[in-house]
């Protein structure tokens, strides 16, 4: 196969100035100029430091190498300010590297937002022809396309109406329907879909998948929707503070993105959890106002030892502690599990404990046993209510669940091969009934 | 099998300049589409619309003959007095208001050089069209105005076209120059309109050439416009004076200069505004 996209050690310098405001003006440039100056000429100047003091070196990408051969789907993943949007921009030719270089083979777009170059003042018609010129497209294409435009926006009545009057869903429709007709070689999309309603959003992960998978186009595909990055992509980059950390199976990247990524604020290598500190952004919740909150937390094994890596069918106890600060006589907890791409596996409530709780530190556990779960990254999510919301926490425990061929040999078990769970089951001999 | 040609492209830090012209040619539709915009943008709800692009520069006319030629009494030859400020209005219209715009171009579309890839000197460029529209309107008027005062020009108003040629290119250097600084030191977007009103009262508007003292000649013909200006009334007049011919060069040489450090600057800064806008 041929290669599409090579990159040779890329990298993308800032400078960033402390202090200062965003624009440079004139007076800054020269009075720094004669701060210099002055500094050299009475022989206080130290290099770099003092009057320098303002200006730092910033490496947003450093030593980006990798090759793309024509038709693969590559994804980008990787936390906010992480480099995945400059790494486009570099490759799409906005802003030049610092250093390194790249080649590319074949014609590009780059899709980083929908409806650039749209004037509010403009009817949609007259938007479709600008946005299209915008995006490299000449009026003669857009006039055999324009009509499938229209259609795939679902604009039709307003054609001749200014954007501006627009709703923000139409807008977006409209955009999305002008970039879609594109049809590059190489296309790199930056986060578009995290706009519209759900049922647009599907259309247009519709549309991406027919260009990528039918038409055979090299696609690179920044996102945070790892649902989506998983259903449009073979492989993946993870990126983190600038650099690649890996470039392999789509499966694998996202599986090591969200164990590095999702729980670092809160993060324990033994399974214990201690939640004093620990801020609930989520729940908006005050501590100071509740009258009972959850303190820390353990997953236990069968050997009561806490940790956070299972097997496949083992026992495993969640003992979760939690204070009482003012007397509760009617309390309720939540417990939930999710899965890496943030899909709710289970849920349960406790009982609603009419027990009457005087202020103290308490201990309660929930115990699983058997766990059906597959293999991978598993999020626990609390909340408690007595009996309105007093605590809760989306990310309150995570925990891994190993392989275990061993279990495999169980009848009542087998190996469910697809699935988000597995399920105890009991599968009878074939009997003949004629 | 037929052999798919490719084009490739090597991106790095430097330059890429033979690309550059191939990228302006392909984009040449996008030039078309900025300007047509800014065309239908212009007049967007204002109840005249269009008629604001005649009446201006009548305005500016009639204000003119009045205080230049009525009350300060300034001499204007055989010449009816509203055409002769008529005639320098022309080129100077366009120059003030060509570079207003391109000047406040490039940060005027920051998102769409944020986000998107194409040669950025379409976007100064394509900026002028609004003002050379308007330069066609105002010479409409212009010959209306000539029926009325039953003036006639000789052959030398073909010439016009070289003259025209000239502002264009000085508007384009001047645009390409100042909005890429403008990019970086948003300075600029005060200083213009300050060229802008200076530049009226060095420049022969209001008045003819002719009642510059001579000792501030020389000076005074470093201004390029004075060459365009004092050019449009040679066309238009046959008004000859002694210093016609340097102040044209004059006007040349400084315009294929400003255009050759605005291109030179422009493209210097240009890979880097994505960053900086």
């Amino acid at each position: 196969m041929e290669t599409a996209i090579k990159v040779e050690n890329i990298g993308k310098k800032y400078i960033i100035r402390h202090q200062q405001d965003q624009y440079d003006t004139l007076r800054d440039e020269i009075s720094n100029k004669s701060r210099k100056f002055f500094l050299r000429v009475f022989g206080n100047y130290r290099g770099n430091s003092a009057a320098m003091s303002t200006k730092e070196e910033f490496w947003a990408l450093r030593d980006i190498s990798f090759t793309i051969k024509n038709g693969e789907r590559i994804g980008i993943i990787g936390k906010n300010g992480a480099g995945k949007s400059t790494l486009l921009k570099i490759l799409s030719r906005i802003t030049e590297p610092s250093e390194g270089r790249a080649i590319i083979n074949g014609k590009v777009a780059s899709l980083l937002e929908v409806g650039t170059g749209f004037h509010p003042e403009l009817t949609g018609r007259e938007n479709i022809y600008l946005n299209g010129a915008v995006l490299g497209m000449s009026k003669k294409y857009i006039n055999t396309r324009f009509k499938e435009i229209v259609e795939f926006a679902e604009i039709e009545k307003f054609l001749d109406t200014p954007v501006k009057r627009y709703s923000s869903g139409m807008y977006v429709r409209l955009a999305f329907a002008v970039a879609a007709t594109l049809e590059p070689e190489i296309l790199m999309i930056d986060e578009v879909l995290a706009v519209g309603d759900v049922k647009f959003q599907k259309k247009c992960l519709g549309r991406m998948e027919d260009v990528s998978k039918n038409e055979g186009r090299t696609i690179l595909f920044v996102s945070h929707n790892m649902a989506a990055i998983s259903s449009l992509t073979e492989k993946c980059i993870l990126l983190n503070k600038g650099e690649m950390v890996a470039f392999d199976e789509t499966n694998k990247v996202v599986n090591m993105y969200l164990s590095t990524c999702m729980f670092d604020d809160l993060d324990s290598k033994d399974g214990n959890y201690d939640y004093t500190n620990y801020e609930r952004p989520e729940a908006k919740i005050n501590l100071k106002n509740t009258k009972v909150f959850f303190i820390g937390g353990k997953i236990l094994g069968n050997d009561d030892n806490s940790r956070n890596i299972f097997q496949e069918g083992e026992k495993i106890i969640f003992s979760i502690d939690f204070k009482v600060i003012k007397k509760v006589s009617f309390f309720e907890l939540a417990f939930g599990v999710k899965n890496m791409l943030d899909m709710p596996i289970f849920s349960v409530l406790s009982d609603i404990f009419q027990l009457e709780l005087k202020p103290g530190e308490y201990n309660t556990k929930i115990i699983i046993d058997p766990n059906y779960l597959r293999p991978g990254e598993y999020n626990v999510g609390l909340s408690m209510y007595a009996p309105d919301l007093q605590d809760g926490m989306k990310n309150a425990m995570h925990f891994t669940i190993e392989a275990n061929p061993e279990s495999y040999n169980n009848p009542h078990w087998s190996f469910s091969f697809l699935g988000v769970i597995k399920f105890p089951y009991f599968w009878e001999k074939p009997v003949r009934i004629k | 099998m037929k052999e798919i040609k490719k084009n490739i492209t090597i991106i790095k830090a430097g330059k890429y300049d033979r690309q550059y012209l191939i990228d302006l040619w392909k984009y040449r539709e996008l030039f078309y589409f900025l300007s047509w915009r800014d065309i239908l943008v212009r007049y967007k709800q204002t109840v005249i619309g269009v008629v604001w692009s005649i009446i201006r520069p009548i305005l500016t006319m009639i204000v003119f003959t009045i205080i230049f030629g009525k009350i300060a009494k300034l001499p204007s030859g055989n010449v009816p007095y509203p055409i002769l400020v008529f005639v320098a209005l022309l080129p100077w219209q366009f120059f003030a208001n060509a570079l207003q715009s391109s000047s406040n171009s490039l940060v005027g579309n920051a998102g769409m050089i944020s986000k998107v890839y194409f040669p950025r000197m379409i976007v100064p460029a394509s900026s002028i069209i609004v003002a050379f529209i308007d330069f066609l309107i105002s010479f409409m008027i212009l010959i209306i105005l000539m029926f009325w005062y039953r003036f006639v020009p000789d052959w030398k108003v073909v010439t016009i076209p070289l003259f025209l040629i000239l502002a264009i290119l000085l508007t384009l250097g001047a645009g390409f120059l100042i909005s890429s600084l403008n990019v970086k030191y948003r300075d600029f977007q005060y200083i213009v309109p300050f060229i802008v009103q200076l530049g009226l009262y060095i420049s022969p508007v209001g008045f003819s050439s002719d009642i510059v003292p001579q000792k501030w000649k020389i000076i005074y013909s470093l201004n390029p416009m004075v060459g365009i200006i004092d050019g449009f009334r040679w066309a238009f007049f046959g008004t000859q004076s002694n210093y016609l011919m340097l102040s044209i060069i004059f006007s040349i040489v400084i315009i294929i200069l400003i255009l050759f450090i605005g291109i030179w600057y422009f493209r210097k800064t240009e890979r880097t505004f994505a960053d900086r806008i």
